[in-house]
């Protein structure tokens, strides 16, 4: 096992260096960070030249590359270079915005891989039943929904649930534009309050969507596994129903969602982008939208390194998974 | 005297010749008509069907059949759906009916664009890598496993402003661009189904026997490979219409994707995003034709995907 | 009480010693067992009035081609069958009544009093458990041990059934295990509470050969050393002959034949049972064609009127299609059979032929002809009948024309 994490790890290597020549490329492709600012009016030439070196668009491509994947492994990501844009340093703006959306995301999708799994099993045991075909039903509605929608919703719910609290008496308990600028302060009671009111929303909004899919292959899962020799072979030793259910069915049925789970973070990482621009969150959603807008390449480039290294980890996490969970991988 | 023939001439007596037209064991080719008959049983996936008809006649007819055009905008403000104006008019007093026609007809001409394209690229990449294997297979999978690390949302995102994604001129209309750079991350997925279906398909006799025959990679392809695949294609094409809705309205929204003077369903939710407490029909009529449009195709897809490929084993208590 | 009642007239070939059987000691009743589901085309009758008994020690093979109804009457006795299913009749284990009872209530006797073997090994242990662990599972599910206690419970029963280095073999998984292995740890798992009734369904099909005969003496020394009963599930017609004391061949959804194991060989009472056995290749059929019997088993949806067989039956006559025969009593001490012309099927001294319809023609088939068709031949002229081809015992008889001639005219008053 662990020769395989080490191989799988040393892959890792040569996959991010493609992966960062081709995000790279992906940026330079936005457009020249001062195109707008070119355009504003007539400048002299040498600001011109003088901006251009700045920036480094005065020089060819793959040394531009060069540049920065030198500097990048060592820990210069690199800054906002677009005029009026300050200088912002990369790496710290990227890894506090990821850790802001990572405490979002990674909630919201144990939350609803828990909820899924729960409504796919018991829609699997009570196959048909009012519940299942509600549940069905239900998922295949949320597959149809756009989240931005749903969003949008759920936030004027937010906002009149506040303005209900409020007539009555409360503060405004749900935030509606992102986690306190100071951080959250105070006891353990006035944390929870406050961290309830921030998270609430977006995390609701998040569940809705992805549940409805851990809930479809779990179902699926299980109904595939309770049909299988095994379980009647347990029922045939005279377990009781839930014994066979919980210990033979759903641990073999889980074994697929793990996988499931880890691969879908592509989808969460799209689904947060959402999510954080409706709720002012300050997370890697907004921030890949604003620089986007701003175009700001090194920006996007420390936005896309750290995408694409979290997403290749839950692909090792899956796999791994997956061989612990089932003894008959063997990984090697 | 009798004669002592087979029990067959004799007539009555004995086992009869035996039924075998039970036993007509023809190689199933799909038969079309049990696919539609199949498909006809689902009630579900008949109305989806239906709905997804009417919603592209009124999205491509019903522009031209409505009786306020899009663009006037003397309509009396925020008025709330009346008699008039069945949606109500916006803020800028434009007719809510109009407007959503013709979001409607952009998004499906962008979804359905994306799914055709998509498909045709996925399709041919997607069999060459799996039937000619080698080098332009690890080529191709290699690439499609790197693109795929990013997530398609953000590919979108960084493309969506990227300069040839903008092309100056044609006074900022922009919706076929992006229907294109949709397209260029929907076909990732389908190559990777179509690649592993071929890379099954070719080891069959058939393909044997066809290369056997003398044919060339393109015939055996087309001719005897893909027809076999056609079932996932098209359920999954029919899905990918459902995906495309939701992805472009998500950018719209954001402002990322389709821009004045176009429109588009999710771009009219992106302008009218703050009139849910006051004008909610603004938001809730647009949202609930992206819904429509989802759910419609979904359930068509999934009664194409049932009546395709049927694996039920229904016992009803 | 019991009294030892030992039937030693026969030997089942090779496989064991034959079996004391302890007349009176009776385990298990079957009577009037039927099971139909309802499915969304129609009722299936899968099990139609099936009867039997079962004494400890005995070893019943059930016999029958897919869709005779042999695999669901025995998930029956263990009330396996899914909710869909309509069980009625009386099935009495040990003296309890176990139609009719919950899940709850059956788990005391599933895998306690009545254990059973599947089919596929492979499938049948769940693949994330060790085998140990499984064993200890279904011994705890009866038993109150530590974890421990059980554990070296199930190292005892894999040794038990032959498995080498069973300490090291407990903590294995299944698809480390070789096929005939997997088929013993089910065996183990079988009898690792000391059931009374063993219950093998199909249990050497997914096995090689050479695998075949080692599994199937463990079984048979299982029952000598615990004096379980068992009963045999199989198509297997070389199985049933070498292992069992006695046959039910089952046909439709019922009960055909039934009776001593080399009676059913022997001297079969019911032209399926004739077929059966023809259909097997063996070494002096060198040369000759294969005789299957022709056509399908019926739908159990859509049982044909009458008895089953009679679309298929070479000797069906009228009442066959129009009356189902109740399961009578033959010529032959127990042994019963489902056939309202056993008798004739008595007289012919090489049934076999009747399922060779090529070969039909010479004289001697030619008396097997008109059994056949008693309505269109009602008369052989005797002057054809060429006296060294007829065979010695059939001269000592009646004219079998005329026996035939008398039969008919009582069955067939038409004629």
């Amino acid at each position: 096992m662990l020769r395989y994490i080490i191989r799988r790890l040393l892959i890792t290597i040569p996959l991010m260096i493609a992966a960062s020549f081709l995000c790279f490329g992906l940026t330079q492709a936005m457009g020249d960070p001062l195109g707008e600012w070119k355009l504003q009016k007539q400048r002299p030439p040498a600001e011109i030249a003088a901006a251009e070196h700045r920036v480094g668009t005065d020089k060819p491509f793959l040394t531009r590359y060069g540049d920065w994947a030198v500097n990048f492994v060592q820990g210069d990501w690199g800054t906002t270079v677009g005029p009026g844009h300050g200088t912002v340093d990369v790496k710290d703006k990227v890894l506090r915005a990821s850790w802001i959306s990572a405490r979002l995301v990674i909630g919201a999708e144990l939350i609803a891989l828990m909820i899924g799994v729960a409504i796919g099993v018991i829609g699997a045991v009570r196959q048909y039943s009012i519940f299942d075909y509600t549940a069905t039903g239900f998922a295949f509605v949320m597959f149809s929904m756009p989240l931005f929608c749903i969003a949008l919703m759920i936030k004027t719910v937010g906002i009149q649930f506040n303005d209900f609290l409020q007539d009555n008496g409360f503060g405004r308990w749900i935030r509606t534009a992102g986690p306190p600028n100071g951080g959250f302060h105070g006891s353990f009671t006035d944390l929870i309050y406050q961290y309830s009111g921030a998270f609430i929303l977006p995390t609701i909004c998040l569940v809705m969507i992805q549940f409805a899919i851990y809930s479809r292959f779990q179902r699926a899962s299980m109904l595939d596994v309770m049909n299988a020799d095994y379980v009647r072979t347990a029922q045939a030793k005279g377990l009781s129903q839930s014994r066979v259910i919980f210990r033979h069915a759903f641990r073999n049925a889980l074994i697929p969602i793990a996988t499931v789970f880890a691969l879908n973070f592509g989808a969460t990482i799209s689904g947060a982008i959402i999510t954080e621009t409706v709720f002012g969150w300050q997370g890697m959603g907004q921030l890949l939208v604003t620089s986007v807008n701003d175009k700001e390449p090194y920006m996007v480039l420390g936005f896309l390194m750290v995408t694409g290294v979290f997403i290749i980890f839950a692909n090792l996490l899956a796999d791994l998974t997956y061989a612990i969970l089932d003894p008959r991988i063997r990984l090697d | 005297m009798t004669e002592f023939l087979s029990p067959a001439a004799i007539g009555t007596g004995g086992p009869p010749a035996p039924d075998i037209s039970q036993f007509d064991t023809t190689e199933a080719r799909k038969q079309w008509q049990v696919v539609i008959r199949r498909f006809l049983r689902h009630r579900l996936a008949v109305g989806g069907m239906a709905m997804f008809v009417f919603l592209i006649l009124v999205a491509f007819v019903g522009g031209a059949l409505w009786k306020h055009s899009y663009k006037v905008l003397n309509f009396p403000r925020y008025s709330a759906p009346s008699g008039d104006h069945p949606f109500g008019t916006d803020g800028l007093g434009a007719d809510m009916v109009a407007q959503v026609i013709r979001g409607l007809r952009f998004s499906l001409q962008i979804a359905i664009i994306v799914a055709v394209v998509s498909t045709v690229i996925g399709v041919v990449l997607g069999a060459l890598a799996g039937y000619k294997r080698g080098w332009v297979d690890s080529v191709i999978t290699r690439f499609i496993d790197l693109v795929l690390v990013i997530p398609g949302l953000v590919i979108v995102v960084v493309m969506a402003r990227s300069s040839f994604t903008n092309v100056p001129g044609k006074s900022g209309s922009n919706w076929l661009i992006v229907a294109m750079y949709l397209s260029l991350v929907f076909w990732l997925s389908i190559a990777r189904v179509v690649r592993g279906m071929v890379l099954s398909l070719r080891e069959k006799e058939f393909v044997e026997a066809a290369r056997a025959m003398g044919g060339s990679t393109l015939r055996i392809v087309f001719k005897h490979i893909l027809p076999n695949t056609v079932d996932v294609i098209i359920v999954n094409a029919t899905l990918t219409v459902a995906l495309a809705v939701l992805t472009e309205a998500a950018i719209s929204f954001i402002g990322l994707g389709v821009r004045s003077p176009d429109t588009s369903l999710g771009l009219l939710i992106n302008q009218n995003r703050n009139e849910l407490n006051l004008h909610p029909w603004l938001f809730f009529i647009p949202f609930a034709f992206i819904v429509m449009v989802s759910l419609a195709v979904n359930f068509m897809g999934d009664g194409l995907r049932d009546a395709l490929d049927p694996r039920q084993r229904r016992v009803r208590a | 009480m019991s009294t030892e009642n030992v039937s030693g007239s026969f030997q089942p070939g090779g496989l064991g010693a034959p079996a004391a059987t302890i007349a009176g000691e009776r385990l298990l009743t079957v009577d009037e067992l039927s099971v139909s589901f309802n499915t969304e085309d129609g009722v299936v009758r899968a099990v139609r009035n099936v009867s039997f008994d079962l004494d400890r020690r005995e070893v019943l093979g059930v016999v029958g081609e897919s869709g005779s109804g042999k695999s669901v009457s025995s998930m029956a006795v263990l009330g396996l069958l899914p909710k869909t299913a309509t069980v009625t009749g009386s099935i009495n284990f040990n003296g309890r009544e176990l139609v009719g009872l919950s899940y709850n209530q059956m788990r005391a006797v599933r895998g306690n009093g009545i254990a059973m073997i599947f089919q596929d090994p492979m499938t049948s242990l769940n693949p994330v458990f060790t085998v140990g662990w499984q064993l200890a599972e279904a011994y705890r599910a009866h038993h109150d041990v530590s974890k421990k206690a059980a554990f070296a419970k199930s190292v005892e029963t894999l040794d038990l059934v032959g498995i080498p280095q069973p300490d090291r073999r407990a903590r294995q998984y299944p698809h480390e295990y070789s096929g005939g292995m997997r088929q013993r740890a089910m065996i183990a798992m079988s009898i690792i509470n000391d059931p009374d009734l063993i219950i093998a369904d199909e249990p050497t099909t997914a096995l090689d050969v050479t695998v075949q005969a080692q599994i199937l003496e463990t079984l048979l020394r299982i029952r000598d050393e615990t004096s379980a009963a068992i009963i045999i599930i199989t198509h297997d017609l070389g199985v049933v002959a070498g292992m069992v004391d006695r046959v039910q061949v089952m046909y439709g959804g019922t009960i055909v034949e039934a009776g001593q194991v080399n009676e059913i060989y022997e001297a079969p009472r019911m032209p399926y049972t004739v077929g059966l056995i023809g259909s097997i290749p063996h070494v002096g059929l060198v040369g000759k064609r294969l005789t299957p019997i022709k056509g399908a088993p019926p739908s159990l949806m859509n049982l044909p009127s009458g008895c089953s067989f009679s679309p298929r039956c070479p000797l069906a006559i009228d009442v066959c299609r129009e009356v189902e025969p109740d399961l009578m009593d033959t010529d032959r001490t127990d042994h019963t059979s489902r056939c309202h012309r056993w008798k004739e099927l008595a007289e012919i001294d090489n049934p076999q032929k009747l399922f060779a319809h090529e070969e039909i023609g010479t004289i001697e088939d030619a008396l097997i002809l008109q059994l056949a068709n008693p309505d269109e031949i009602s008369v052989v002229d005797d002057s054809l009948v060429d006296e060294s081809l007829v065979d010695d015992t059939a001269a000592d008889r009646q004219s079998p024309a005329a026996e035939v001639d008398a039969t008919s005219a009582e069955e067939n008053p038409k004629s």
